[in-house]
């Protein structure tokens, strides 16, 4: 089992968003919950509830490992969406 | 330029309303996502990685310097100060929020601009060639028929949900600048033998998951005819495009599976239907269309000044400047100023909005107020008085915006790729800003000479990667980013695909790779022979055998 | 679904739609029957008096039903989902080039911001897939006081309108 966030972009200003402590969205990952098994899923089961209420869109999860630095997106792509572009 | 008259302002402005009235609609959970990215795309509104990013629309590539003030202010008012060319002579902005959208776009409409169709599956941004009425080639300026155009496919009932997107350009030179051969519709001013001008109807090229190469359905097409002619196309595609498998929809695949000939057979008969309907175009509408165009009221001014050859003379660097990004001008006395949005190691086609503000000022000084935006993602002047060029280069190289590598190794196409982009699989300019810095030392590049480098993070092809002289595509493998090579694209009159290479190198090899590549052609070369020229003559043997020898 | 008209005003639907294995009613009543059944039953269709309908799927072609058009009292034409646009260029072909005086039926994935296009294509009822207030119907569809291209509707293209000397 990996360790699991729910991520999605806020509706009214596109901004990437992770689920946060009592279902509020937060703009840092550093702010989000990460989660294994049934408790992504009920994660996930929170976020699409956000989707179907415009709150926010296209919300998914994504896998996370915890170092030093705090949560860490796996993916070159969550990375990028969590910590803005690599180029400036 | 064209100037909108009460139709045109009263249409953008309906339909900014329209569009403040779908986002409070979406916003107040009225619409879902599904029913609403549709709307907003045809606004030229995407989700992207990290925000809302807007496409704005530069008709056949033309501004004037009061829009590029007002695209400086939007950059700095509704995002981080930026803006962002892309390879269809619009402009992105990157950091934009939903909830400003509508407000946005009013703006744009205060100066006769807009985002309609940038996006989503209609008929898009029309683009032309960037020299268009200053060009010392042209058989005709094509920008009166690109705004006819523009106008008869806004809101096109009809073809606002086509199989898939749907591109069409434009030239008015036998030196094709503007692509034709690469898009859905491509069109080609040409005299026939009695001497009248029309179009060459090409249709079907496209990049993307399958390249494709334009195939002639009409040699020639009375100007009249245009509309109805298109409408033809369109209508033909409309019911008979695939839409089973979005990877097969545009019409390049339809023109694939049936046959140019069957395309043909089907237009021509459509169009027999329609031709000589309301859509014919009068000839009083046409004359209005280019009274907009006019060739401008030139001052005098004298051909090849001494002023001129003697600054070149005298300072190496103008000289240099002068002849990678002067054009010859139709007019005597004046020349055409590409202005490089590549500079060494940078980001393609980015500028800051207090760039744009001092490329508003200096086309108001140096070119009439008026400038133009290139598929190759750089700007140009088109009317600049040959006297005044070391004063124009001066102002420029204070701005950061005198790079002197017009259609050389540095002036690279790039996507946003994965730093901004969600289609895509790897970063792009991280790769272009490696491949620039490489080849830093100009006198270098210029003895390299003409060479396209085009760079897509995924098979969309955004970056135009299949027809670069150098290909370079960015794939994923197992979560590393990897770079396809390919060789022998081109998007020219000559267009061809290029051909991968061999396996796909690592993201920190690109640019040892592409230096192979260079040195290989460099040593291969024959006189007057460009990269693309060595490379047809010779093959992709030796290039691959130096390229896999050294990795 | 509820049909709404050319004002966005609620409109009765009398229409029944006859499955392909359902027999001809002997009454009157007015029915819809598919593309195939009419090219395969059309002496007995036509020899009905009563109102005939006929439902015709986006990828079935419109200029077969050339000369035959005004014979049908309705026409369906469907958007299976509301971004295949194929209906659009049944229903100019059967306004514009066939000159079907008819009732046309948009039915489907019929959304509020389609219909303008709808309306323009020749379409006049509209069976949405989601009430739509006849508020919001003539705000949307009203929405534009002038087009750039011809369409079923007649309007004027604005290049046309231009030439009496209009939008200075």
């Amino acid at each position: 089992m990996s360790l699991k966030v729910a991520t999605a972009n806020r509706l009214i200003d596109g901004r990437v968003v992770f689920l946060g402590e009592h279902s509020r969205w937060q703009e840092r990952l550093a702010d989000a919950v990460a989660a294994e098994g049934a408790e992504a899923d009920a994660l996930m089961k929170t976020a699409d509830y956000h989707v179907a209420t415009a709150v926010v869109v296209g919300a998914y999860l994504i896998d996370v490992t915890t170092g030093p630095e705090g949560l860490v997106p796996s993916a070159l792509k969550e990375r990028i969406r969590a910590f803005g572009p690599t180029v400036m | 330029m064209y100037a909108y008259d009460s139709f045109d302002r009263d249409f953008v402005a309906q339909r900014v309303d329209q569009f403040r009235e779908q986002v409070g609609r979406r916003l107040a959970g009225e619409l879902t996502e599904d029913e609403f990215k549709p709307l907003r795309l045809t606004n030229g509104l995407y989700l992207q990685l990290h925000a809302y990013m807007l496409r704005v629309a530069v008709p056949y590539g033309v501004l004037s310097s009061r829009q590029v003030r007002k695209l400086a202010h939007i950059g700095r008012r509704y995002d981080r100060g930026y803006g962002h060319f892309t390879t269809r002579q619009n402009i992105q902005f990157n950091w934009i929020k939903l909830e400003d959208a509508a407000d946005i776009l009013a703006e744009l409409a205060e100066v006769e601009m807009h985002a309609l169709q940038t996006s989503g599956n209609c008929i898009r941004n029309t683009t032309a060639d960037q020299y268009s009425g200053v060009a010392a080639d042209e058989i005709e300026d094509p920008r009166p028929y690109a705004e006819l155009i523009r106008q008869w496919s806004s809101l096109h009932p009809e073809f606002t949900f086509l199989p898939r997107k749907f591109k069409i350009a434009i030239t008015g030179s036998p030196n094709d600048r503007a692509a034709v051969k690469v898009h859905d519709v491509g069109l080609r001013m040409l005299r026939n033998e009695a001497g009248d001008v029309g179009f060459e109807v090409i249709v079907g090229g496209g990049l993307g998951r399958t390249p494709m190469i334009g195939k002639v359905i009409r040699r020639f097409l009375p100007k009249e005819h245009l509309l109805s002619y298109l409408e033809a196309v369109m209508r033909v595609y409309n019911q008979a495009g695939r839409r089973d498998n979005l990877y097969k929809a545009r019409i390049k695949i339809l023109v694939h599976e049936i046959g140019a000939e069957e395309m043909t057979r089907r237009v021509e008969a459509e169009w027999a239907l329609i031709r000589d309907g309301v859509l014919k175009v009068p000839a009083e509408t046409i004359a209005e269309l280019k009274s907009f165009f006019n060739p401008p009221d030139y001052a005098p001014a004298s051909d090849r000044p001494a002023a001129l050859s003697q600054a070149m003379y005298e300072n190496k660097e103008f000289a240099r400047w002068h002849q990678a990004q002067v054009a010859r001008h139709r007019e005597p006395g004046y020349a055409i100023v590409n202005i490089s949005l590549k500079p060494l190691g940078g980001i393609p086609g980015d500028v800051t909005s207090d760039q744009l503000d001092a490329i508003a000022d200096l086309a108001e000084t140096y070119s009439l107020a008026e400038l133009r935006v290139t598929h190759a993602q750089n700007l140009v002047f088109p009317h600049v008085r040959q006297d005044a060029l070391p004063a124009l280069w001066a102002a420029l190289k204070d701005l950061g915006l005198a790079t002197p590598n017009l259609d050389q190794v540095g002036d690279i196409i790039a996507c946003p790729g994965l730093d901004y982009c969600a289609l895509a699989n790897a970063r792009s300019i991280p790769v272009a800003q490696a491949v620039s810095a490489r080849f830093a030392d100009l006198a270098r590049a210029h003895d390299v000479g003409e060479l396209q480098i085009k760079i897509s993070g995924c098979i969309n092809a955004c970056g135009h990667h299949h027809v670069g002289h150098i290909g370079i595509l960015g794939v994923d493998k197992k979560g590393e980013e990897f770079y396809q090579i390919t060789l022998g694209g081109s998007a020219a009159l000559d267009a061809s695909v290029g051909q991968i290479i061999g396996p796909a190198v690592a993201a920190d090899q690109v640019a040892d790779a592409v230096e192979t590549l260079v040195e290989t052609y460099v040593g291969l070369r024959q006189p007057g022979e460009r990269f693309l020229d060595t490379y047809r003559r010779v093959g992709a043997a030796p290039f691959k055998e130096t390229l896999y020898a050294a990795h | 679904m509820p049909l709404i008209d050319t004002s966005g005003e609620a409109l009765a639907d009398s229409w029944r739609q006859l499955a392909d294995d359902e027999a001809v009613p002997g009454d009157d009543s007015p029915i819809v029957v598919s593309y195939d059944r009419w090219f395969a039953e059309q002496e007995t269709l036509a020899r009905r008096n009563a109102p005939l309908g006929l439902a015709v799927t986006n990828t079935q072609s419109v200029e077969r039903l050339n000369g035959d058009v005004n014979r049908f009292d309705l026409i369906t034409l469907n958007f299976p989902k509301f971004s295949d646009g194929r209906a659009y260029s049944q229903a100019r072909i059967l306004r514009e080039r066939l000159g079907y005086r008819g009732a046309l039926r948009a039915t489907g994935n019929v959304l509020l911001d389609q219909l303008m296009f709808m309306l323009r294509s020749g379409f006049d009822q509209f069976d949405t897939a989601k009430p739509v207030s006849a508020e919001a119907f003539r705000r949307n569809v009203g929405r534009f006081t002038a087009f750039y291209q011809p369409a079923a509707d007649g309007a004027e293209p604005v290049f046309r309108r231009r030439l009496h000397g209009q939008g200075a």
